[in-house]
């Protein structure tokens, strides 16, 4: 790494033209770290098929880490050809004899137990989120388990009311259900896949990424603690190998891949002619908009939650700040200096607002768009902060001097790194906004109703944030627009892509 | 002696009738086998240059208000009114058909556009929902059109099947390109003269008249294809083009509609395909 990337560079010009927020710098840090103590971790992970752990047919396992330590966690079992093929069979066999004979209120009175019962194990899903994926503590406690146990909860008071959601029509379920997540959000996005597949009747196999499989192994025991009937859900971890098995296996009638749009582009490709339902929520690069009548204190918190929330492993992340120009050099010195009070470290400290990156792979990949940015041309601003010796971290980074034509403007870079550009007037905001292939989510933050509507209608983006982003609600529905996907998770609309309408 | 003045047909581009810019045609015969006329053989260019068009005619299409919309469709369905004997007419002389049937499937055309006049203010309401997150934020979600959807008519019924899928993806806000039936592209080029007298804006729907084989891989590989109708295609061409649909991340479909003329070939569920729906979030306090 060349030194103009070095993290304990001096902070960013903008942040010294002005005094800088004392935020308790006259004492000494005390660390607040979340106890570990109760949380039991097995040293293997078996496949959960049936019902029960097995040990994988292709004998193979693989080492998941601790982002933040760089020391493994356990031993997960990977899943071959023969083992998805297993857990299939046992989904299908499920489906056939169980779950879609089901009467839909027990349905949904299983589902409602899984929600309780994650509830209740809540904090200890937490902290294996946070020890598996680098997360923040203050996330995996407030965000992603909390929603994870709604979405539960939401979908599972569907179960017996599908027929008032699509009026005129009798919906059924698919089958058996391929899902495939990604490690950013490891237990919400087992639940926002599960949640709707068991609440429409559908049965399922889940593959959770390789670097975060834990809290899915986890969730497997809470479906044993629920009575979940066996194969009504299989577990299969794995990479990308395992979850082609899922994608092209025939008995599968249905895929939801949450990940990369290359990947999805090669999941669209190869389900074309299967007749499979297809899903995709794929990456994203959204603008978030500020204009001069913004109320700007709350635009950088909004600036802040859009970029560093979860490190910037967010495909909805606003990793692109468009401002106007009047009121950019004021609202950059803010951002500056708040960013500099950002507390990089220990995920497990609940006090740390960003925490570890979650794979070496990932950091290289950061790196070398940041890299990229610096070589384009763009000026690199960085947080002062010190980060831990061991582990892998990234500073909060913010690029000024950004081209539309840059690549740390066109990629998701799923890091801690911002795009600041500047705009003259509403249309040049909104062309800049727009063009991209992407279109997952976009930001506005005006005090003016009307300009906010006039946006919020023109930005091509499946989740518009105004004065506000990165919110999640089961009740509302997320998705994508152009490359970033088709079909909607969340709210009534996450139901149509679990059912197939007869009549 | 009164010689009968003959037509010429050609493709229809952003509200103009032009010949392929590849100067290539295909001479039809009419339905006792004798020559009809020589139709333009779109090309890939052609296909490039339409959706080249339906871009730019989008925006604006889909920022006219939904009561105008519906009213341009209605307009179109009284131009079809006032023009059906041409079209029966036509029908009956470029294919083997019976005056009932000609006359049946103009009908229906008209029917058709009717019905969608009609949706052009109503699916929203019955797709748009407001959610009641957890915290204080006023949240909803509605329909938007999809942008630029590449439509496959299918080969026959050529006027009535154009119609029944042109109509639900324009009714939103889309703009369409359309590959009209290989072999009987004449109903579907005169719908241009009904498209273009019914204050429908130049660009919202374009007609390319041409082989498959040639211009479906084009129309499925364009990047600022949003969304692709596929009716009726044989099924190599279909994977083939199903398969060419992630280039871009395209919202496809298959339809392989047996009756037309059946309450199953309209309504609410032929519009969905071509929609997105967008969440908007905003917080609630003072």
């Amino acid at each position: 790494m060349s030194t103009t990337l070095d993290p304990s560079s001096s902070p960013s010009k903008f942040a010294t033209e002005r005094p800088v927020l004392e935020f308790g710098s006259a004492w000494e840090y005390a660390p607040s770290p979340e106890s570990t103590d109760h949380v039991r971790i097995d040293k293997r992970y078996g496949l959960f098929i049936n019902g029960q752990f097995v040990a994988p047919k292709s004998k193979k396992w693989f080492e998941t880490v601790n982002p933040a330590t760089e020391e493994t966690l356990a031993e997960v079992a990977e899943a071959g050809e023969a083992d998805v093929d297993a857990a299939v069979l046992a989904a299908e066999t499920a489906y056939r004899k169980v779950w879609s004979k089901m009467k839909p209120a027990e349905r949904g009175k299983y589902i409602y137990r899984i929600a309780r019962l994650l509830q209740e194990r809540a904090r200890e899903f937490a902290i294996l989120e946070t020890l598996d994926g680098g997360k923040p503590i203050k996330e995996s406690r407030d965000v992603d388990v909390p929603l994870a146990a709604a979405h539960f909860f939401y979908y599972a008071g569907w179960a017996d009311k599908l027929e008032y959601a699509f009026p005129g029509k009798s919906a059924a379920p698919i089958g058996v259900c391929g899902q495939i997540i990604p490690w950013n959000f490891p237990l919400l996005m087992a639940a926002w896949k599960i949640a709707p597949a068991l609440a429409c009747g559908n049965t399922v196999v889940l593959k959770p990424a390789e670097t975060t499989p834990l809290t899915a192994m986890h969730l497997a025991k809470i479906l044993q603690e629920a009575d979940l009937p066996p194969g009504v859900v299989n577990i299969v971890p794995g990479a990308g190998e395992t979850g082609a098995h899922i994608v092209n296996h025939p008995r599968v009638r249905k895929i939801a891949f949450t990940g990369s749009t290359d990947v999805g582009k090669l999941i669209q490709r190869a389900t074309a002619a299967s007749g499979k339902r297809l899903t995709l929520e794929l990456g994203g690069k959204a603008a978030n908009i500020v204009f001069e009548d913004a109320a700007l204190d709350q635009a950088v918190e909004g600036i802040i939650n859009g970029i560093y929330f979860n490190q910037g492993h967010v495909c909805c992340a606003g990793s692109r700040l468009l401002v106007e120009e009047s009121v950019a050099d004021t609202l950059l010195q803010k951002l500056a200096h708040r960013i500099e009070t950002l507390r990089v470290g220990n995920p497990l400290d609940k006090n740390t607002d960003v925490g570890a990156i979650n794979s070496k792979q990932q950091l290289d990949k950061i790196r070398e768009l940041v890299a990229c940015g610096v070589e384009e041309g763009a000026e690199l601003h960085q947080s002062a902060c010190p980060l831990p010796k061991k582990g892998y971290f990234f500073p909060p980074t913010w690029f000024t001097g950004v081209a539309q034509s840059h690549r740390i403007a066109r990629e998701e870079i799923f890091g801690p790194v911002l795009a600041v550009m500047t705009f003259r007037t509403p249309d040049e905001a909104l062309e800049k906004a727009n063009n991209l292939a992407y279109g997952l989510s976009a930001g506005v933050w005006t005090d003016k109703g009307a300009k906010i509507f006039a946006l919020t209608r023109r930005l091509r983006a499946g989740v518009v944030w105004a004065n506000t982003f990165n919110k999640f609600d089961p009740t509302s529905p997320f998705g994508g627009y152009k490359e970033s996907g088709f079909g909607r998770e969340g709210g009534a609309h996450g139901l149509e892509a679990y059912l197939e309408m007869v009549g | 002696m009164n010689l009968p003045v003959r037509k010429t047909y050609k493709l229809y581009l952003g509200g103009e009738f032009v010949r392929s810019e590849s100067g290539r045609y295909d001479p039809l015969a009419d339905a006792k086998g004798a020559f009809f006329a020589n139709v333009s053989r779109g090309s890939r260019k052609d296909i490039r240059d339409a959706v080249r068009k339906a871009r730019e005619a989008q925006p604006g299409w889909a920022s006219k208000t939904a009561y105008l919309r519906g009213q341009i469709l209605y307009r179109m369905a009284e131009m079809l009114e006032s023009r059906q004997e041409d079209f029966i007419a036509l029908l009956r002389a470029t294919k083997k058909t019976t005056p009932a049937a000609a006359r049946a499937e103009v009908r229906a055309s008209i029917d058709r556009l009717v019905h969608y006049a009609g949706w052009a203010d109503k699916y929203q309401a019955l797709l748009s929902t407001v959610n009641p997150v957890a915290a204080p934020y006023f949240n909803f979600s509605a329909p938007e059109p999809t942008g630029v959807v590449g439509l496959v008519a299918p080969e026959t019924p050529e006027l009535l099947g154009l119609v029944s899928h042109l109509a639900p993806a324009i009714v939103s806000g889309n703009t369409v390109v359309a590959l009209l039936s290989q072999a009987h592209p004449i109903p579907g080029l005169e719908l241009g003269e009904i498209l273009a007298t019914s204050d429908l804006p130049a660009g919202v729907v374009n007609l390319v008249s041409g082989h498959k084989d040639e211009l479906v891989p084009q129309l499925a590989r364009h990047m600022d294809v949003n969304a692709l109708a596929l009716a009726g295609l044989p099924a190599e061409l279909e994977i083939a083009a199903l398969q060419d649909a992630a280039v871009n991340v395209k919202r496809s479909r298959r339809y392989a509609v047996a009756d037309y003329t059946a309450a199953e070939a309209q309504g609410l569920d032929w519009i969905r395909p071509t929609l997105e729906i967008k969440t908007t979030w905003h917080p609630i306090g003072w």
